[in-house]
C-alpha cells in the first residue's frame, strides 16, 4: 500500500498526470525493439517472477536480493515527476517507489564508493530487442553516489498504485527525474557501488550526444536538436510545447550537487 | 509482359492522384481516431517522411525496371514523382506547425542541425521538378527539362542520409533504404552497350 502521499523529497507540485494508458503506450525500452508502441506489444513476454537484485562491488553485504525481500523492507510512496525525455517530450508520472537511498543503506555503502552503476536484465528469448545491436546489451547506467543518495532519486516499483508496467519497467526501476529519462535504467538487475564513473550505454553508443550526467538543461542543446522546449504526450494533435526547466525543474532541490562545474563540458 | 504493360497503360493518372491524396486524408483521420497513437504528429510526421521517401524511390526504380525486367511504369512516373513531392512538403509542413511550432526555432534548426539541412536541401532540389512536372514546362524546356529531372537523383540520395541522420542509435531501416537508392543510382550507370548489340539482331525481323 501507499505509506505516504506527500512525501518529503518531492517539491510541492501542481502538476497533472499523464493518462496511464499514454505511460504504457509510448515507451523507449529499445530491449524490445526500438518503436515507441514496440515495448507495449512485446513486453508481456518478459518474465518478472522470481526477481532478485545483485548488489555487488564496495557494500558492507554483496548478494542477491529478491525483489520481494526488497518490498517487505520499503516503505512505498508516491512520487509525481515529470519525466523529460531526451528526444523533446515528456510526460507527468505518478510513480510508486521507495528511495535508492534506502536500498544502498540495506546493502551497506562503504567509503571509498563513489558511483553506483547499473544494469538491466539481459535475456534476448523474452527481450527481442536485444537480438539486434541497437546498443551494447546488456544497458548499463550510472550515478555520481551523491546523486544517488539524494532523496529525489527513486527506485519505482509501480505507477499509479499499480505494479510497474513491463514495458516501463518492470518490477523495479531507476527514476531520476532531473535528468534525462534514459538515465533512469528498467529492469535492474544488478547495482554495483564503484570509485570509478561507470560507462553508460547512450554515452558508449554516441558520446558527442549523451553524456554521463544528462542533467536537463535548456540551455545546453542536443547536437541534432533544441532542448530548450519539449512537447507533452497526450495533449493530442495540437498540443502546444512548453518550455524546459533547468533540471526538469527540480533546480532549487538539485543545483547544489553540481555547483562549480560547467554543465556544457558534462553535459 | 506487354499484357502486364497494357494494363499498367490503362490505369489513368488522376486514379493514382486519387489514392495519393487518400493516404494523407487517412493519416488524418487516424490521428484524430486514435490510430496513430498518443503521439500523433510525431507518428504523421515519420508517416509522411518515409512514404514520401518509398514513392520516390519508387519513382527511381521505373527506368531500371523497364531496362531489366520489361515491365513499363513510364505513365505513372509523373504522378508518383508530384505525389512523393507533396507527402515530403507535408512532412516538412507538420515538422514546422505542429512540431517544432516555434518559428525563430524552426529556423534555428534549419541554419544548424546537419540532419535538417540535409532534408531542406532535398526538398529545395524537389520544389522546382515538382513545379516543372507539367506538359507546358517539358515544352518549353525540352531537352534542358530531362537534364533538370535528374536532379531527382541527388534529392533521393539526399532523403535517404536525412533519414539515417535522423534515428538514434543504429537501426537496420535506414541503411537499407540508403542501400536501395545507392543500387538504383548504380544501375542507371550501367554501360547500356551490351543491351544495344543484344537488341539488334531483333530489329530486322518483320512486324
Amino acid at each position: 500500500g501507499l505509506a505516504s502521499i506527500a512525501p518529503k523529497g518531492q517539491a510541492a507540485t501542481d502538476l497533472e498526470p499523464t493518462p496511464l494508458d499514454v505511460i504504457t503506450q509510448y515507451n523507449n525500452f529499445y530491449e524490445f525493439g526500438t518503436r515507441k508502441d514496440d515495448p507495449a506489444k512485446y513486453a508481456h513476454q518478459l518474465t518478472t517472477k522470481p526477481w532478485a537484485v545483485t548488489i555487488d562491488g564496495l557494500v558492507d553485504h554483496p548478494g542477491d536480493y529478491a525483489f520481494d525481500d526488497i518490498m517487505s523492507q520499503m516503505t512505498i510512496e508516491e512520487r509525481i515527476y515529470r519525466f523529460r525525455c531526451v528526444e523533446a517530450w515528456s510526460m507527468v508520472v505518478p510513480w510508486n517507489g521507495f528511495e535508492l537511498k534506502d536500498l544502498l543503506d540495506l546493502a551497506g555503502v562503504q567509503s571509498s564508493a563513489k558511483y553506483v552503476a547499473f544494469e538491466t536484465l539481459y535475456r534476448p528469448e523474452e527481450m527481442p530487442g536485444q537480438r539486434a545491436p541497437f546498443l551494447e546489451w546488456p544497458y548499463v547506467e550510472g550515478l555520481r553516489l551523491d546523486e544517488a543518495n539524494h532523496p529525489l532519486t527513486l527506485m519505482a516499483t509501480g505507477i499509479y498504485g499499480d505494479p510497474m508496467p513491463k514495458q516501463n519497467g518492470a518490477p523495479l526501476r531507476l527514476v531520476v527525474p532531473w535528468k534525462y529519462g534514459f538515465k533512469s535504467i528498467k529492469s535492474i538487475v544488478r547495482i554495483t557501488l564503484t570509485d570509478k564513473e561507470p560507462p553508460t550505454s547512450w554515452n558508449k553508443s554516441v558520446p558527442s550526444e549523451y553524456g554521463f550526467y544528462s542533467n536537463v538543461n535548456p540551455q545546453v542543446d542536443h547536437p541534432r536538436w533544441s532542448q530548450a522546449s519539449e512537447r507533452p504526450i497526450g495533449g493530442g494533435f495540437f498540443a502546444k510545447r512548453i518550455p524546459t526547466l533547468m533540471f526538469n525543474g527540480y533546480e532549487e532541490e538539485v543545483a547544489g550537487l553540481y555547483e562549480g562545474m560547467d554543465l556544457r563540458k558534462f553535459y | 509482359m506487354d499484357r502486364l504493360n497494357r494494363y499498367i497503360r490503362k490505369i489513368p493518372g488522376w486514379l493514382l492522384y486519387l489514392i495519393g491524396t487518400a493516404y494523407p486524408v487517412w493519416l488524418l483521420y487516424a490521428a484524430f481516431s486514435g490510430d496513430l497513437g498518443v503521439d500523433p504528429v510525431k507518428a504523421m510526421e515519420h508517416a509522411l517522411g518515409k512514404t514520401g521517401l518509398q514513392v520516390l524511390v519508387a519513382v527511381l526504380a521505373i527506368s531500371p525496371l523497364r531496362r531489366f525486367a520489361k515491365i513499363n511504369l513510364l505513365s505513372w512516373r509523373r504522378a508518383l514523382g508530384v505525389i512523393g513531392f507533396a507527402y515530403i512538403l507535408l512532412h516538412f509542413l507538420v515538422w514546422m506547425v505542429l512540431d517544432v511550432q516555434i518559428l525563430s526555432q524552426v529556423w534555428a534548426d534549419i541554419v544548424k542541425r546537419p540532419y535538417i539541412i540535409v532534408g531542406m536541401v532535398s526538398l529545395m532540389i524537389l520544389l522546382p521538378l515538382a513545379l516543372t512536372s507539367n506538359n507546358w514546362s517539358v515544352r518549353k524546356l525540352g531537352a534542358r527539362w530531362r537534364l533538370l529531372h535528374k536532379a531527382t537523383y541527388g534529392a533521393v540520395l539526399l532523403g535517404g542520409v536525412h533519414y539515417i541522420m535522423q534515428v538514434k542509435s543504429f537501426q537496420y531501416e535506414p541503411y537499407v533504404y540508403l542501400a536501395v537508392i545507392v543500387g538504383l543510382i548504380a544501375l542507371r550507370r550501367l554501360p547500356k552497350k551490351g543491351i544495344k548489340q543484344a537488341r539488334k539482331p531483333s530489329r530486322p525481323r518483320p512486324a
